[in-house]
């Protein structure tokens, strides 16, 4: 997680990196949360998961299958938050 | 990773992550190209060894640009940690490395991160030994861990493996060799360019040797591995450590990109 964050898109990293625009959203840390792929249905916490930064926004890929499980873009007016690829979130208390 | 993992141990979800102002108060080189920039951070709400935080700049023009960074010591206050290592490019970190000084400020968000962390379990009747690995500069949020069983008086076995291309960039070497001499930790340097001349270890990559068990551990519980670097790094390491029996629920890994190290 130290520096430098790959910006080009090119490169996936852990979902570690993505952990900080999300829990702005969910209005806490996600990085232990369960997401389960809605492609092929393989589950692996979020700072598993594959990131992918500045794209303009934040997308969040399947580790074994490369399916889009979110994407996340925030403007100076609103968050747009598309979580349709993710079949499940399980969060622990 | 298709098995939902065990429960993380410690305050897993913990305090919301939020935006904070911080000022520069403390700076120390640790090498010629790395140094750790400490932070007040008024508010701050802790935080647990191997989690990161944001950084944000913003320009005069609104123009902002913001990078993670993980955290290198145990919560202390009000004040977070970090250490830059110059990487020759990029927005942020020429700025943290070279242009920031003391009093400046920008702003930080945390603490980030519930599953890349460790926490003593002194009520365990034994403490489940930790293998940590390092590549370059992967090395800080495990130096966080490091500091945080010696701050917390842990006896839990550890064991951190550092791969770093020459002795010039090891960072926090001097508080590891007082840390190994005294407290139970064991630290491997592996380097992978230039050895010093007494080096018994050959130069090169990470290999199985490097990441053996270490005989005094106990049989029970199974060893967990931390292993922090370069995506490359981390991508040798974790079929080493499957080999060795370690599985999914017991190596967690993060990785930084394609560069630095």
């Amino acid at each position: 997680m130290n520096s430098p964050i790959d910006t080009s898109g090119e490169s996936a990293l852990d979902g570690s990196a993505a952990a900080g625009p999300f829990a702005d959203v969910f209005a806490g840390d996600v990085s232990a949360a369960v997401v389960t792929c809605g492609g092929c249905r393989s589950s692996a916490v979020f700072a598993e998961q594959h990131a992918y930064l500045g794209a303009p926004g934040t997308v969040l890929r399947c580790p074994g299958c490369d399916h889009v499980l979110a994407r996340l873009v925030q403007t100076p007016t609103e968050v747009w938050l598309d979580l349709s690829g993710s079949s499940s979130w399980r969060f622990p208390l | 990773m298709t098995e939902a993992p065990a429960r993380t141990r410690g305050k897993v979800g913990g305090p919301r992550p939020r935006w904070f102002p911080a000022r520069l108060v403390g700076l120390r080189s640790e090498t010629a190209t790395a140094r750790t920039l400490t932070f007040q951070v008024p508010g701050w709400p802790g935080h647990l060894a191997g989690q990161h935080v944001d950084v944000r700049l913003t320009a005069a023009d609104g123009y902002s640009a913001q990078r993670a960074y993980s955290i290198s010591a145990p919560a202390d206050g009000e004040q977070v940690s970090i250490t830059v290592q110059e990487v020759g490019d990029g927005e942020v970190s020429p700025y943290l490395e070279e242009g920031m000084e003391l009093g400046d400020q920008l702003e930080v968000r945390g603490p980030i991160g519930g599953w890349f962390v460790w926490s003593p379990s002194s009520e365990a009747p034994v403490e489940q030994p930790v293998l940590l690995i390092g590549g370059g500069s992967g090395v800080v949020p495990l130096m966080a861990m490091v500091r945080e069983r010696a701050r917390s008086g842990s006896r839990a076995p550890f064991r951190l493996v550092y791969s770093v291309r020459s002795p010039e960039q090891v960072l926090y070497a001097a508080e590891l060799a007082e840390l190994s001499s005294t407290d139970g930790l064991v630290v491997d340097l592996l380097h992978t360019r230039t050895a010093p001349p007494d080096a018994a270890r050959p130069v090169g990559r990470i290999t199985p040797e490097d990441l053996a068990t270490p005989p005094g551990w106990p049989a029970s519980p199974p060893p967990r591995a931390y292993v922090c670097g370069p995506t490359a790094f981390v991508e040798l390491a974790i079929p080493l450590l499957l080999d060795l029996g370690y599985t999914n629920k017991t190596i967690r890994a993060e990785r930084f990109g394609p560069s630095g190290g």
